[in-house]
C-alpha cells in the first residue's frame, strides 16, 4: 500500500485526516469520477423504475410474447408485427422505434415485446449479476490471496499453482465451458445448489473464474506485508493469527480490494453479456442486455435498434464503472492493477 | 571575494497542495565561489533539497512555482531556454542524489549511462565515450573498472553505485557539483570513503554544494556553511566561524545535538525542543521563533541576514549582535531548567565552545 | 542454464496437464452432467443410453477414459468427433489454426502500436486537455462488448453504408493468405480493428499508468540532471522501463487469444478459427473436439508464457539472475 499522503511535519495544531477521509475527499473532487457515479446512479434509477415504466406508461408485459398485438403510431392503429416483405415472407418484421415513450419507444423484438421495457428489466439482471459476481469475486479472491500469502509454505504453493493455471487459461473459454456443462442440470456442490436457469449460475461461474484476478495481486501484497517489521513484531509477540490478520493485514489489503470492486463489476458485466450473447448465460424468461443483443441478432439489418440499444447501455455502464474505478484507485491505492480492465 | 560562480537571489519555491499554497523556499539568497565547498544544513523540510532542485530547474511538477534569480556564470538559469538549460545540466552543473539505489535506470549498464551523459554534451564516438567511462569509474575507485563498466546497477553495492553516480556527474568536468545528501543512504564506512572522494574532487578545483543534515559531514569538508530553517537562511558564514562562534539560536541547537568525542557523558543528548516548522504554516516573523528559548517581541517581525562580528558571517536573528556566546549560555541554562534533571550536566559544557567531532 | 530450461519445460508440461485434467473433469465429472444423454438426444430410452455409453466408452472409469482420450489425441492422433463420427479432431484444429493466427497477429500489431502511442502520449500530455481525451478513447475501447462492436461493424459495412462508403468491404468470411494476400487482408481488416480496439484500450491505460509512475522515479530525475532531452528521457528511460510489465501481460493475452479467446470476434465475423471451432464443439458438447482445442489452447498459453520469460530477461537485466 502506498498512501502518498504528504504529512508535512505539523506543529501539532493540525491533525492530518485519516486515509479514508483523505480518499473520500480526493474522490469528491475528481470530476470525471463524480460524473461516472452520476451516470451509474441514473442507470440504476432507470432500471429500478422498470415496472413503473412497463405498467403505467407503456402498458406492456416485456416477458409476454405478443404476436398479434397492435399499437398506436401518429394516432393510427398499426400491428406490432408485420409479415416480412423480403425473402420467403415467412419471418416477421417488428415495429421499429416510434420515439413515443408510451408506445414501443424503441420498437419491438421479433416476439412483439417492447424493447424499451425489456431493456429496463434486462438492465436489472445485468447490474445484479455484475455487482453480485464482482462482490463475490473480490471477497473470495481476498480470502484466497490473504490465506495463501500469509500461510506460505505448501498451502501457498498449491493455491498459487492452481491460480496460475486458471490465470493462464483464456477466461472466456473457461466461463463458456462451465456454462455449457452446468446449463442443463445446474450445480450441486456440497451444500450449495444452484438451479439450472437461475441467475445464480452465471454469477457463480463469473465469480469463480475471476478469483485469480483478485487473489494473485493480493497474495503478492500480503507476502510483502508479512515480511514487514511490524507484522513480524506482532507475530513475535505472540499475537493470535486471526488478530494479526484482522488488525494488521486486512486494513492494508481491503483498500486494494475495494479498488477492484467497480473494475471487476465492469468486467463481470461484460462477461455476463458475452455468455448471454452465446446463449449460455442468462436463460429465458429472464432477460439481460446480453440476451437482448442476442434476440436482436436476427433483426440486425432490419431493426438494428434492438441490438444497438443494449450494447450502448452496456458500454455506457461499463465505461462509467471503469472511470469510477480509476477514481477510486487514484484515491485509495494508486498502485492497484487489475488484469484486463486494468 | 572573487566573482561568484553561482549566485542565487531571493529564490522562492511554492507548492500547490491540498492544504493550499506551501512555501518550501522563502526568499533564499546565497552564492558559491569557484572551487569553494558550500555546506547546506538543516532539518528535513528546511528546503535544502528543494532549493537545489530549483537551481537546476528539476522541479517539473506543474504544481510548483519557482521565482527569483539564479545567476550562473552571468546567466539567469531560471529564464534560460530549455535547450540551453540542458547544456548547463550535466556539463556545467552536475548533481548527485541521495539514494544511489534508485538513481540509475535499472535496464542499462553503468557504463552505458555514463557514456550517455558524455555523448549528450560532446560529439565523440561511442567507443571513446566508453573508454572515458572506464577511466571515470576507476578514478572514483571502482576496482576492475574495465569489466565493471558492463555491469548493471543492481549488480553494484550501494557504495559502488554512489561512486558510479559520482563518476557520471564528473564525466563532463562540471564547474559545480551539487551533492544532495550523498552519504545518507550509505553505511558508515562507505560514507567516509565517499566523503574522501568528494574532498579529493574539490582539491582538483570543482566547486561543490553539499546538502546534508549531518553537521559532522559539513565540518569535514565545507569551506562555508549555510544553515536553513523553514526555507529561509538562518545563518551563513565560513566554517570555522559558524562552528566556533555560531550566532543563530537554531545553529546552537544543531551543534549542541551532536555528540562529542571526549566531551562529558550526557545522560541524554540535548535536542531542539518542539517540531520543525511546517512549510505550510510559516509564521510571519522569524520561522524559528516558536521553538526559540530567547524569543521576544521583535521576533514577530521577519529578521534579515545581517553581518555580525565579521562581514562574512551573517545571521538572521533579532538578538543583540554582540555577546551571542553569552546569550547561548543563557539559552542553554533555560533549556536546562526546562528539562530539569540534566541542567547541571549541561552547565558543565558551558565553558567551552562546541567543537564537533571530526 | 540447462537446469533452468528443464525446470521451465517441466512446469510447462505440468500446466498443460493440469488444464487438460481440469477441462476433462469439467465435462466428465461434474455432478449431474451426462454426456451420453446429450449424444443420445432428449428422449432416448435407457437401452439407447446404455448403448451410447458403451460405444463411446463412457462406461469406463474416469482415469481410463482420460488416458484413452489422451492416447488417441497425442499418440495415435486419430481422435474422432462424437458428433460427426469419422471426422478427426486434429485436422480440424490444423485447419483452423492459420485463421486464428491471422486474426490475432494482425490485431496484436495494431493494438500494440496504438496502445503504446496512446499510452505514451497521454502520459506525456498529463495535465493537458489531450490526456483525458485519449484516456476516454481507452475507456471506451475497454468498455465496448467485442461481439457487439463486431455486429455494429457488420451492420455498417454490410448494410447501412454498404453501397457507398464501404462498398469495398467483402462479406464476412476468410480467405487464406496463400490464396490471395490482398483478399486476406481485406477480409481481416475489420476483425483486426474490432479486436484491436479493446486491447488498445487496455494497453493504453496500463502503459499510461506505468509511464506516469516511471516519470516520477529517481532515475528520470538523474537523466534530466544529466542534460538529456525530454524526448530521450521519455523514450529511452521512462518508456523503456514501463514496457517490462506490458510485455508480460502481452504474452498472456496473446497466448490466450491464439488459444481461442478471440472466439467472440471469430463467431461474429464468421471466421472459421479455433475459437469458432471450440464454440461449435461446445454447442454440441462434442467432447473430443473440446479436449483437442483446449489442449491446443493450453499449448499456446504455455508457449507464450515461455517466450515472455525469455523476452522479460532480455528487457529486464534484473530478471536474468533469478
Amino acid at each position: 500500500m502506498t498512501h502518498t499522503v504528504t504529512t508535512a511535519p505539523s506543529t501539532g495544531a493540525r491533525r492530518s485526516p485519516g486515509p479514508w477521509r483523505t480518499a473520500a475527499s480526493d474522490l469528491l473532487r475528481n470530476r470525471s469520477a463524480l460524473a461516472a457515479a452520476a451516470v451509474l446512479l441514473l442507470v440504476v434509477l432507470a432500471t429500478v423504475c422498470a415496472p413503473l415504466y412497463a405498467n403505467h406508461l407503456a402498458h406492456t408485459d416485456p416477458f409476454q410474447s405478443d404476436v398479434s398485438g397492435t399499437t398506436v403510431v401518429d394516432g393510427k392503429r398499426v400491428p406490432v408485427l408485420t409479415p416480412s416483405s423480403t425473402g420467403l415472407g415467412l419471418g416477421v418484421t417488428p415495429i421499429g422505434p416510434t420515439w413515443d415513450p408510451a408506445h414501443y419507444f424503441l420498437g419491438a423484438d421479433n416476439q412483439g415485446r417492447d424493447v424499451m421495457a425489456r431493456l429496463l428489466y434486462g438492465g436489472r439482471t445485468s447490474l445484479f449479476i455484475g455487482v453480485t459476481a464482482a462482490l463475490l469475486t473480490c471477497a473470495l479472491g481476498t480470502a484466497v490471496g490473504v490465506v495463501a500469502g500469509y500461510t506460505g509454505g505448501v498451502v501457498d504453493s498449491v493455491i498459487s499453482r492452481i491460480l496460475d493455471v486458471i490465470w493462464a487459461f483464456p477466461v472466456y473459454l473457461l466461463a463458456i465451458c462451465l456454462s455449457v456443462v452446468l446449463l442443463t442440470n445446474g450445480l450441486k456442490l456440497g451444500p450449495v445448489t444452484v438451479e439450472a436457469g437461475s441467475l445464480w449460475l452465471p454469477i457463480t461461474i463469473i465469480a469463480a473464474i475471476y478469483v485469480p484476478y483478485i487473489a494473485r495481486p493480493l497474495r503478492g501484497q500480503v507476502l510483502v506485508l508479512r515480511n514487514k517489521e511490524y507484522i513480524q513484531a506482532a507475530i513475535g509477540s505472540g499475537a493470535p493469527t486471526l488478530r494479526i490478520l484482522r488488525r494488521e493485514v486486512l486494513p492494508n489489503v481491503v483498500p486494494t480490494a475495494i479498488v477492484f470492486v467497480p473494475l471487476m463489476t465492469a468486467l463481470a458485466m461484460l462477461t455476463e453479456s458475452a455468455l448471454s450473447f452465446l446463449s449460455v448465460g442468462v436463460q429465458p424468461p429472464d432477460a439481460s442486455w446480453g440476451t437482448i443483443i442476442q434476440d436482436g441478432l436476427g433483426l440486425l439489418y432490419t431493426r438494428p435498434a434492438v441490438t444497438i440499444a443494449p450494447g450502448l447501455l452496456i458500454a455506457l455502464t461499463t465505461a462509467a464503472l471503469n472511470v469510477l474505478g480509476d477514481g477510486v484507485r487514484d484515491a485509495l491505492d494508486p498502485s492497484a492493477r487489475l488484469r484486463g480492465g486494468m | 571575494m572573487p566573482e561568484p560562480l553561482l549566485d542565487v537571489r531571493d529564490l522562492r519555491v511554492r507548492f500547490r497542495t491540498r492544504q493550499g499554497l506551501v512555501t518550501a523556499v522563502d526568499g533564499l539568497s546565497f552564492s558559491v565561489a569557484p572551487g569553494e565547498v558550500l555546506g547546506v544544513v538543516g532539518e528535513s523540510g528546511s528546503g535544502k533539497s528543494v532549493s537545489m532542485l530549483a537551481v537546476l530547474r528539476l522541479l517539473t511538477n506543474p504544481n510548483v512555482t519557482v521565482s527569483g534569480e539564479v545567476r550562473f556564470r552571468g546567466r539567469d538559469l531560471l529564464t534560460l531556454p530549455d535547450k540551453e538549460m540542458r547544456a548547463v545540466r550535466g556539463r556545467e552543473i552536475a548533481m548527485v542524489f541521495q539514494d544511489p539505489m534508485t538513481a540509475l535506470t535499472p535496464v542499462y549498464t553503468v557504463g552505458w549511462q555514463i557514456a550517455e551523459q558524455i555523448r549528450a554534451h560532446e560529439r565523440i564516438s561511442r567507443k571513446e565515450a566508453e573508454t572515458r567511462a572506464v577511466r571515470l569509474l576507476s578514478d572514483v575507485g571502482i576496482p576492475d573498472a574495465a569489466s565493471r563498466v558492463h555491469a548493471y546497477p543492481h549488480e553494484f553495492s550501494g557504495g559502488m553505485r554512489q561512486r558510479a553516480v559520482i563518476a557520471m556527474a564528473l564525466s563532463c568536468d562540471p564547474a559545480l557539483l551539487i551533492a544532495d545528501e550523498p552519504t545518507t543512504a550509505l553505511d558508515v564506512t562507505v560514507q567516509a570513503q565517499i566523503l574522501d572522494l568528494m574532498r579529493e574532487l574539490n582539491t582538483q578545483g570543482s566547486a561543490m554544494v553539499l546538502i546534508t543534515h549531518d553537521m559532522g559531514v559539513v565540518s569535514q569538508i565545507a569551506d562555508r556553511v549555510l544553515v536553513l530553517y523553514g526555507g529561509r537562511a538562518a545563518e551563513e558564514g565560513p566554517r570555522r566561524a559558524v562552528f566556533h562562534g555560531p550566532r543563530h539560536p537554531y545553529t546552537w541547537g544543531l551543534l549542541d545535538s551532536v555528540p562529542r568525542v571526549g566531551g562529558p557523558r550526557l545522560r541524554r543528548l540535548p535536542t531542539i525542543a518542539g517540531v520543525p516548522v511546517s512549510p505550510g504554516a510559516l509564521p510571519e516573523g522569524c520561522a524559528f521563533a516558536p521553538r526559540c528559548r530567547l524569543r521576544h517581541d521583535r521576533c514577530a517581525e521577519r529578521p534579515v541576514l545581517t553581518p555580525g562580528d565579521v562581514a562574512s558571517h551573517l545571521d538572521a536573528c533579532w538578538l543583540p549582535p554582540d555577546d551571542r556566546a553569552g546569550l547561548r549560555l543563557t539559552a542553554r541554562a533555560a533549556g536546562g531548567e526546562q528539562s530539569g534533571e540534566h541542567g547541571e550536566k549541561q552547565s558543565e559544557k558551558q565553558g567551552r565552545d562546541t567543537e564537533v567531532a571530526s | 542454464m540447462l537446469v533452468f530450461a528443464l525446470k521451465r519445460f517441466g512446469s510447462a508440461l505440468l500446466v498443460m496437464f493440469a488444464i487438460s485434467v481440469l477441462v476433462f473433469l469439467i465435462f466428465f465429472a461434474t455432478p449431474g452432467v451426462d454426456p451420453a444423454a446429450r449424444i443420445a438426444g432428449r428422449n432416448a430410452d435407457a437401452a439407447t443410453l446404455a448403448q451410447v455409453r458403451h460405444s463411446f466408452g463412457l462406461d469406463r472409469p474416469l482415469p481410463v477414459r482420460y488416458l484413452l482420450m489422451m492416447r488417441h489425441l497425442l499418440i495415435d492422433r486419430d481422435l474422432e468427433s462424437f458428433v460427426n463420427r469419422g471426422s478427426k479432431v486434429i485436422p480440424q484444429i490444423v485447419q483452423a489454426t492459420p485463421v486464428t493466427l491471422s486474426l490475432v497477429m494482425g490485431a496484436a500489431l495494431i493494438w500494440m502500436t496504438a496502445g503504446i502511442l496512446m499510452g505514451t502520449a497521454a502520459a506525456t500530455l498529463r495535465g493537458k486537455a489531450a490526456d483525458p481525451l485519449i484516456m476516454l478513447v481507452g475507456v471506451v475501447g475497454v468498455s465496448l462488448p467485442a461481439y457487439w462492436l463486431g455486429e455494429v461493424v457488420n451492420l455498417l459495412t454490410q448494410k447501412q453504408f454498404h453501397d457507398s462508403l464501404f462498398s469495398w468491404v467483402p462479406p464476412p468470411g476468410y480467405v487464406g493468405l496463400g490464396q490471395n494476400p490482398g483478399q486476406w487482408a481485406l477480409h481481416m481488416l475489420f476483425p483486426w480493428l474490432t479486436l484491436a480496439l479493446l486491447y488498445a484500450g487496455i494497453y493504453a491505460r496500463l502503459l499510461r499508468g506505468e509511464v506516469v509512475t516511471a516519470l516520477g522515479e529517481d532515475y528520470v530525475r538523474t537523466a534530466r540532471a544529466k542534460g538529456l532531452s525530454e524526448r530521450r528521457i521519455l523514450l529511452r528511460h521512462a518508456l523503456r522501463c514501463s514496457l517490462i510489465p506490458i510485455v508480460s501481460l502481452f504474452g498472456l493475452d496473446f497466448g490466450a487469444l491464439v488459444g481461442g479467446a478471440a472466439l467472440l470476434t471469430e463467431v461474429v465475423f464468421g471466421l472459421p478459427g479455433i475459437g469458432k471451432l471450440t464454440y461449435d464443439a461446445l454447442q454440441n458438447l462434442d467432447l473430443p473436439v473440446i479436449m483437442g482445442t483446449v489442449l491446443y489452447a493450453a499449448f499456446f498459453v504455455v508457449l507464450a508464457n515461455a517466450l515472455v520469460d525469455i523476452l522479460y530477461a532480455r528487457l529486464d537485466p534484473r530478471a536474468r539472475h533469478a
